[in-house]
Parts: structure tokens; sequence; C-alpha cells
């Protein structure tokens, strides 16, 4: 399930960047969108979670975890904080 | 065709001159870099008579190549002491180019306290006593417009200019004859106020284009540059929605988001100053407000953007997200409007917004302006424009800045202030900061590309490996591409399709007949490389230059605490095909 709402130890914390706002209705870019992952699902990828909310993944170029530079195929667990990009520049 | 234009400030003899052998095939940083090393004596004093000005179109520039027609300006500089290219967008540089003149160089200097502004044509130019003087930027262009016409565009200084400030900028005129489009970096508008020179008034009526030497290669090598550019998503779509501020947001997740003078690498309120936010400002707002606004003919890119304000009237330019930064993160600001107030101001009186938005947060920091306070910065920023002594400091800039307020963390190299990436969680673009000889620059080899944003591969910010070779390389292509006169977006594209550097030496061989390959453009990004450095040892900056300033080594920074733990011997790899 998704909602608004503060990082509890059981959920996993996802921001979305530009256009990919737009894949999720309802985004709210401050406090982005909270999951919580059932038990047993210590295994979901970066992937897996974004096709869960609904992102196309061929859209997606970055993917940060906690800060860190990662890819779809990263784990991620209960607590992470997940970013996922297009492809962005400036300078 | 090809002519320079030399114009001596003391005696007003403005002659165009036959291309001597030795420039032949340079344009752009090429040709201001090697002018300014033949021919500006390396200890001269920046401000003074010995110095030259040169301002340079690239070698495609008035070509019907997308994202051609930059301009490269070149001096020894009053910020660092040495050699400068600063770069700016806007319509001059193709003006220029379709009159046929590779470079102007200024000389010498008026008697104090006159200014003149050079009148540039198609067979002629001369100085004659400005009719600007005094005047801020856009004043002085909507003078200069009634004067001269809409057709001809124009090179300005502001008050800050005027003064001579060190951290004082050349403005160029838009499509829509808006002075926002800035050298920068460096303090060129400084040089350009110490000669008296006010403004250059360039009028392309009856200029030709440099014939092209095979028509139908160009034709189809440009078709194959533009597909390039328009089919990468950053080039093709990103820039133009968002701005360079699409980077707010990607900083700060990264923890490279330098915030309240480089003590935390997170900003709170990142999303109120984000590209996004702006985008979505700027369409509720309308009016006269523009998301994809290109700055000069020729663009494909567009990522410069109208700001409108609350009624819909313009406001500023999109800031760029160095500026955004500066004046936001760095000096504790999370309003979006006063950050646009704070940009329009620095492009009217004709300052970088890098050297005085990070001056701002400095001053800060020593107490000299209280943290994160609008309005004091209002009156500081004024201050620049009426000449006040707290306007002066700030107007020169973050090292002059530090010093006055007894500040520990400076964050300078060469004496030119850090942009918006902080050296320990972007670990490629502090080499860069370190070695460039242009002072900390993020443009001369942006290393964000690989570190963060996922273009021309992948490489861990955080870590040392692979980061000098990633800074060399980049360095190298981007003095390149700095002399071809392309814009430096473009290298995102050129990054990641291969097809996009094979397009633009066809092209250039299809103009020049040349032959060139994709290694001569290696090597001439190497010889500009060694001809820079080779000036700034020879003014006395040597390789003990090439550092950042002990705080980054020091202080771990957070949110992933780590520091710029390159060695001076690691740095001193950089640029390693020159003998020592």
């Amino acid at each position: 399930m998704s909602r608004a709402g503060p990082l509890l130890p059981m959920s996993v914390q996802i921001k979305l960047s530009t256009t990919l706002r737009d894949c999720v209705p309802g985004y709210v870019p401050e406090t982005g969108l909270f999951i919580d992952l059932a038990e047993g699902e210590a295994t979901l990828t970066a992937g897996e979670l974004a096709q869960r909310i609904g992102l196309p993944l061929e859209e997606i170029k970055i993917v940060m975890i906690n800060s860190r530079q990662n890819d779809l195929a990263s784990p991620v667990r209960n607590g992470d904080r997940v970013a996922y990009f297009p492809a962005v520049g400036g300078g | 065709m090809f002519r320079f234009l030399r114009v001596n400030m003391a005696t007003k003899s403005c002659v165009f001159e036959d291309i001597p052998e030795e420039y032949t095939g340079l344009g752009g940083r090429a040709l201001t870099s090697t002018i300014v090393a033949r021919e500006v004596n390396p200890i001269c004093t920046p401000l003074g008579p010995h110095n030259k000005l040169v301002f340079a179109p690239g070698l495609l520039g008035a070509t019907n190549s997308p994202n051609s027609n930059r301009i490269s300006v070149g001096c020894k500089s009053p910020l660092t002491e040495g050699i400068k290219e600063s770069n700016s967008g806007g319509q001059p540089g193709g003006h220029l180019a379709k009159l046929g003149i590779l470079a102007i160089i200024v000389e010498d200097m008026a008697t104090e306290g006159e200014w003149w502004q050079l009148e540039i044509s198609k067979d002629s130019a001369r100085l004659v006593p400005s009719t600007v003087a005094g005047l801020n930027n856009f004043d002085a262009v909507n003078k200069l417009v009634e004067q001269y016409g809409k057709e001809c565009s124009y090179v300005t200084i502001g008050r800050a200019g005027e003064f001579k400030l060190t951290a004082a900028s050349i403005a160029f005129t838009d499509r829509e004859l808006r002075p926002q489009r800035h050298a920068g970096r460096g303090g060129v508008g400084a040089v350009m106020g110490s000669k008296g020179l006010k403004a250059i008034i360039i009028n392309p009526e009856g200029g030709k284009n440099h014939p092209l030497v095979d028509e139908e290669a160009f034709k189809a090598a440009s078709k194959r540059f533009a597909k390039a550019l328009t089919s990468h998503p950053i080039t093709g779509k990103g820039l133009a929605e968002y701005g360079t501020a699409v980077l707010v947001n990607i900083l700060h997740e990264a923890g490279g988001l330098p915030t309240r003078n480089f003590t935390c690498g997170q900003f709170e309120h990142h999303e109120a100053v984000s590209g996004e936010m702006m985008n979505k400002v700027t369409k509720e707002r309308g009016g006269e407000g523009a998301v994809a606004h290109g700055c000069m003919s020729g663009c494909i890119i567009r990522c410069s953007g109208i700001f409108p304000d609350e009624k819909g009237k313009f406001k500023s330019k999109w800031p760029e997200y160095e500026t955004l930064w500066c004046f936001g993160p760095h000096s504790n600001i999370d309003d979006l409007d006063l950050i646009c107030t704070f940009d329009h101001m620095c492009d009217d009186f004709g300052v970088d917004t890098i050297d005085v938005g990070v001056a701002i947060g400095v001053a800060m920091a020593g107490g000299g302006i209280p943290l994160g306070d609008g309005k004091a910065v209002m009156e500081a920023m004024q201050g620049i424009s009426d000449g006040t002594p707290l306007g002066r400091i700030i107007g020169c800039g973050t090292a002059t800045t530090g010093r006055v307020f007894g500040v520990r963390r400076v964050p300078c190299v060469k004496g030119q202030s850090l942009p918006a990436y902080d050296p320990r969680a972007v670990k490629g673009v502090g080499v860069t900061y370190a070695t460039t000889p242009m002072g900390a620059d993020h443009t001369a080899g942006y290393s964000v590309t690989a570190n963060i944003l996922s273009c021309g591969g992948k490489i861990d910010p955080l870590k040392k490996e692979g980061q000098i070779e990633l800074s060399r390389n980049l360095q190298i292509a981007t003095a390149s591409v700095d002399s071809v006169g392309l814009c430096l977006f473009t290298a995102f594209a050129i990054l990641d399709i291969p097809d996009a550097l094979a397009a633009i030496v066809d092209m250039l061989n299809a103009k020049f007949g040349w032959k060139l390959t994709g290694d001569d453009v290696v090597t001439l990004g190497q010889r500009i490389l060694s001809t820079e450095i080779d000036f700034n040892r020879r003014a006395g900056i040597t390789e003990a230059a090439d550092h950042l300033p002990d705080f980054f080594t020091d202080e771990p920074v957070p949110p992933h605490n780590t520091t710029f733990d390159f060695t001076p011997e690691e740095l001193q790899t950089t640029f390693n095909w020159i003998k020592k």
C-alpha cells in the first residue's frame, strides 16, 4: 500500500523527479511517497518497486538508494529512501 | 574575408588585420587563449594598459549548425591573476562571425574617467564617446537600441564593470535584446571597464557567412548533429522543460548540494528552489514567462526560460542551477522569487552570479550579513550598483569577501569561487576545480556527468577511482567544444551518441576543407590547455596552486561524511601529457 506520511521503520520512502512525478497521481514533492513493504519482501528490487507504483522502467535513468548511486537491480529494504530520475542534466 | 579587429583604447585606432598564419584553424577559446598567451605579458597588472581583452566567436559561428554561436572572452583575469576564457551565449557571437571578424583585440586604456563605445559594422569600426556611461546593463541597452536599432546586438558592462569590481561580468544581448547572457567568470567585466570601453554595438547587416567548401556535406553533417541533440533526452527535452535548475533536487538527493557555506550536502527546502518548482510557477503565472527559450539564434536546446512575476510580467531569465544554489541553499534562502530578483540584479549590475552569490553565503558565515536574511541580501546587492563599501566587497567576489570578514571556509581555488557541487560528494568535479587553469570552474571539466547523471558512463562520486582520468578527458574535450563555438550542453549528446562528435568533425571539414579526425579534436584540446597552463606558469601560478582549500580535506561533509582525499601528487597527474 502507499500513503503520504512520515517514514516508518516498515516503509520505503520514494522520491521522484521531473516527468516521473506525472506517472503517480497525487504525488507530493515535499514528502514523496511511502510504500509499506510486507514481511518477506526483503528481496524486492528497485525496479520491481518502481513497477509497483506505475513508473515506466525505460524512463528511469538514475536510481539512488539512501543517497548512493544504485540501479534497478539493487535490493530495497524497509527504512530505505529510494529516488528515481529520468535522464537529467544541466550545469 | 576573415580578419581580426584591433582596437586601441589610447589612440582610438580601430584596424582590420589579416589573420597571421599561426592563428589558422583557431576559433573561440583556442583563439582567445593563444592570442592572450602570445600578446599579453603574464606578469602584467590585469587592470592596467598591458592586459588585452579578446572576443572570439567559434569556428562554426554563423553557420546553420545548431547551438554554435557562443562567444569566448579572454584576458588575464583580475580575479585569478591567471589566464581566463569566459564563455557566453547571446547574439553577438553569431553576429561577429557573420561579419567575418574572428577576433576583436582590445588594447591599452582610455584616459581614466572617459567612457567609449565601439561601433562595428560590415566595413567599419570606430570608437565614439559612450552615450550610456553610468547606466546599468538594462537601461544602457534600452538606450542603445533607441540609438542603433533592433537589428544590432550589444555587448555591455554595468556599473560593477565601471567600478572594476573583480567579479564584474560582460553582458551579451539575447534574441529579445535583453542583456542577460554573460561572460560571468573571472572578472572580465572589470578588464573591459579598465579599458574605458562601456559598450560594443554590432550591426550584422550585409555580413556574409564564410563560404562552405562543401555545402552539401555540411548540410548533411549539421542534420546529423541536430538529430543527436534532439534525440538525447537531456538536450532534446529535459533542459528545455526544467532549465539547468533540474539539478537542485538530484544534487540534494546525492548529498552534493552545498548548504550554508559548505557545511552540509543537503538543503531541507530544496524543493522550493528546484527546476520542477520553477517550471510549475512559470506555467501557472503565464504572461511573459516562458518555458523552453533559446538564448541565441540556432539554439535547439532552449534551456534559458523566462521567469514571470506574480502578475505575469518579466522578472528575470530562469536563473541557472548555480545561481539558485548560491543565493538559495548556500545562503539559507528558500524564496524562489527573491532568488530571481537577485539573478536579475546580477545581470543588470553586471556581476558573476556565482562569485557574488557565493560571497553572500561567505559574508553570512563571517557575520557580515545575517544568515538567510533576504532583505539584508537585497540591500547588500543594491550596494553593488550604488558603490557602497559592502557592495564593492561582495562585487569583488568570494575570495575578497572571505578575507574581509575573516572566514575560515572560503571556497575558492586560484581566487575564483567553487560552483554548486560539493567536491567531497562529487569528487570528479573536485579534481576539475583543483586543476583547471581557470580557477574553480565546473564547466572546465564537468565530471558531474559520470559521477551523478549516468551520462558518458558511471563513476562512483564518493570514490577516487577513475576521477582524474575523467576530469582530464572532459577538460580536453571541453577546450575543443569551447573553440568550435558550441554550447557546452551539446556535450551531453556528444558523450552518449558517438555520431555527434563525428558530425562536428564533418562540419568543420566541410566548412574549411580540412581533413580532421576525432583524434585531432583531442590534440587541439590538449594544445589549448598546455597554452593556458604555460601562461599561468609564466604568471607565477605553479602546480602548488592546484589544490582545494584545506577545510575540504579536513572536514567530512554530511550526509556521506566524506572528505576530498586526493593528494597534491595525485592531482598533478591530471595533465599527464605536459612535460615538467
